[in-house]
């Protein structure tokens, strides 16, 4: 068996391509590391939701392999999926059925033996348990998010993918869904989140990947990666607005807004050299003034922007 | 194997069908006693018997036929034609679960309600025609048999119907039409030497033949041509499944 140690999923070169001719992933290689937070990011339809089907069974892949805890998505299917539970992006969920019944019945799916206390148990986690006899439909937006993970988690699995888990929901909710997101992990769960809210990301992820037209273009560290694309930048309003930029200013890093009335200065805060003095006795020398300077560090969000765009 | 998830789809779907026992009852006992009331009573009594068998009596395998055919399609095909429409079909598909289990749990739930509505109808018709039964076991097994195979052609249609019109397009532009030509209210000798063989190609004649054999030992065809026919189709159906979940048609490519 081809495993690696340390590696909850592990893909190599995988690659799909639907009947329709469409090609939604390119030889992707991807490890996921046991009880991290891993978020996938990209665009509507880069691949993400692709690649998560694949791994989850619900997609068949085209080449390449997959393995979960060292199982074969294919060869040893069984294995690989009782240890997954998928939350996927819809709201996809009956309407006449019970809460509790839908996820003892997800608990079954998966060969566990029935067990009304840990049902419970999930339910009063996510604040479903007064609602265990009450139809689906009878469910407000969120309640049915919250069914899902409950029907995700219904048996226990150690690997959660999360497909895009906050969209529609509130802000009171997504921070709760955050909390028991970290909950999670702190049990153990090794968690797979795509989302489009970048600051979700910037939240809780240890690890970032992004995905454009079916590639990974960078998987990092979070931390690292906003240290190491992160940019700042100084913004100064002048006193007065300057219909140019003075010859010895021009420079890549210095941009003047088209009113005149700002310059902004991009700087990498790491550099040994920032500029950021010289850049202020040139500005003394020419006699320019400023009324109020402010700072601000790329967020993931401008750090995404940038890798997508300069993938086109 | 995994027998619980297995065990759980057919709970789930008897649970469903169980919520929706009245209709799925009544709608097939009306129509059937509709029948008896037409052809077997005013229309019944002026026709002669056939194969010595009161016209009446001999309507009553046929009828059963009928309703079981119309039955496990129906129910089978909405069994799986509906996670796939509302969506739920990715815990199926995520679940460490075998696609022959899958199958069990759906076709062996429809196959289930079928034969109950068939024995539902037989006791139906038994309140306006007397007949009687000379195979009973052969006739169980003709039930079981029939209600399986065409839940497995229910299940093909609910995987094919990419929306509620096909669903019942194939019932109602195929297998009623096959029925009412598949000898359910004659007997296929009564017709014309070319059309009695053009018949031979319509899969229910062999159903009905076999389970009206089983009622009054006298057969249009022979009992084993009958049940070499319905095994037959019963292969034609799982040989298409297994090319549906190997290829992934409309549920997995």
């Amino acid at each position: 068996m081809n495993s690696k140690k340390n590696v909850a999923i592990s893909i190599v070169g995988l690659s799909k391509t639907y009947s329709t001719g469409f090609k939604a992933l390119t030889d992707i290689h991807l490890d996921i590391r046991p009880g991290e937070i891993f978020a996938l990011l990209g665009p509507n339809g880069a691949g993400k939701t692709t690649l998560i089907n694949i791994i989850c069974g619900v997609v068949n892949p085209g080449t390449g392999s997959v393995q979960v805890n060292g199982s074969d998505i294919i060869k040893n299917y069984r294995a690989a999926r009782s240890q997954v539970g998928l939350v996927p992006q819809e709201l996809t969920t009956g309407m006449f059925e019970k809460v509790g019944s839908v996820v003892s019945m997800s608990r079954g799916l998966f060969g566990k033996p029935p067990s009304p206390e840990k049902i419970e148990k999930i339910l009063k986690s996510l604040s479903l348990w007064d609602k265990k006899d009450s139809k689906i439909m009878t469910l407000s937006g969120g309640m049915k998010r919250r069914l899902m993970i409950a029907k995700a988690l219904a048996h226990e699995p150690s690997i959660l993918f999360l497909d895009e888990p906050t969209a529609g929901v509130d802000v009171t909710l997504r921070r709760e869904m955050w909390d028991l997101i970290l909950e999670l992990r702190k049990s153990g769960v090794t968690i797979i989140l795509t989302t489009h809210y970048i600051e979700e990301a910037e939240e809780m992820a240890d690890r970032v990947g992004v995905i454009h037209h079916g590639k990974i273009i960078i998987v990092e560290e979070k931390i690292a990666l906003m240290r190491t694309l992160g940019k700042k930048q100084m913004t100064l309003n002048l006193s007065n607005p300057l219909p140019s930029l003075p010859m010895d200013l021009e420079d890549e890093r210095l941009k003047l807004t088209a009113d005149g009335k700002q310059l902004i200065y991009t700087y990498d805060p790491k550099a040994v050299l920032t500029g950021i003095e010289d850049f202020f006795k040139k500005l003394n020398g020419h006699g320019i003034g400023f009324t109020d300077l402010q700072t601000k560090e790329s967020s993931l969000e401008d750090i995404f922007v940038t890798l997508v765009g300069s993938h086109p | 194997m995994n027998l619980r998830a297995t065990q759980t789809i057919f709970i789930f779907e008897m649970v469903r069908l169980w919520d929706t026992l009245i209709q799925s009852l009544l709608a097939p006992v009306i129509s059937t006693s509709l029948y008896f009331i037409v052809f077997g009573s005013a229309i019944g009594s002026r026709m002669n018997e056939i194969d010595g068998v009161s016209y009446g009596a001999f309507l009553v395998p046929g009828l059963t036929m009928l309703s079981v055919l119309t039955e496990s399609i129906s129910n089978a095909s909405f069994g799986i034609y509906m996670p796939r429409f509302v969506g739920t079909i990715y815990e199926i598909l995520s679940a460490p679960i075998s696609s022959i289990e899958i199958v069990i749990g759906y076709v062996g739930a429809a196959a289930t309600k079928s034969v109950f509505i068939g024995i539902v109808i037989l006791l139906t018709a038994r309140c306006f025609v007397s007949f009687s039964i000379a195979h009973p076991l052969w006739m169980l097994g003709f039930l079981i048999l029939t209600s399986i195979t065409f839940s497995l052609f229910g299940f093909i249609i609910g995987i094919w119907a990419d929306g509620f019109e096909k669903l019942q397009v194939i019932p109602l532009m195929v297998i009623t039409p096959l029925t009412f030509l598949g000898g359910s209210f004659y007997s296929i000798n009564m017709l014309p030497s070319f059309w009695r063989k053009v018949s031979l190609f319509n899969p229910v004649v062999y159903l009905v033949s076999g389970f009206r054999w089983s009622f009054y030992d006298t057969a249009d065809i022979s009992l084993s041509t009958s049940v070499t026919m319905t095994f037959a189709f019963m292969a034609a159906c799982i040989g298409t499944i297994m090319l549906i979940f190997k290829t992934g048609y409309r549920i997995k490519n």
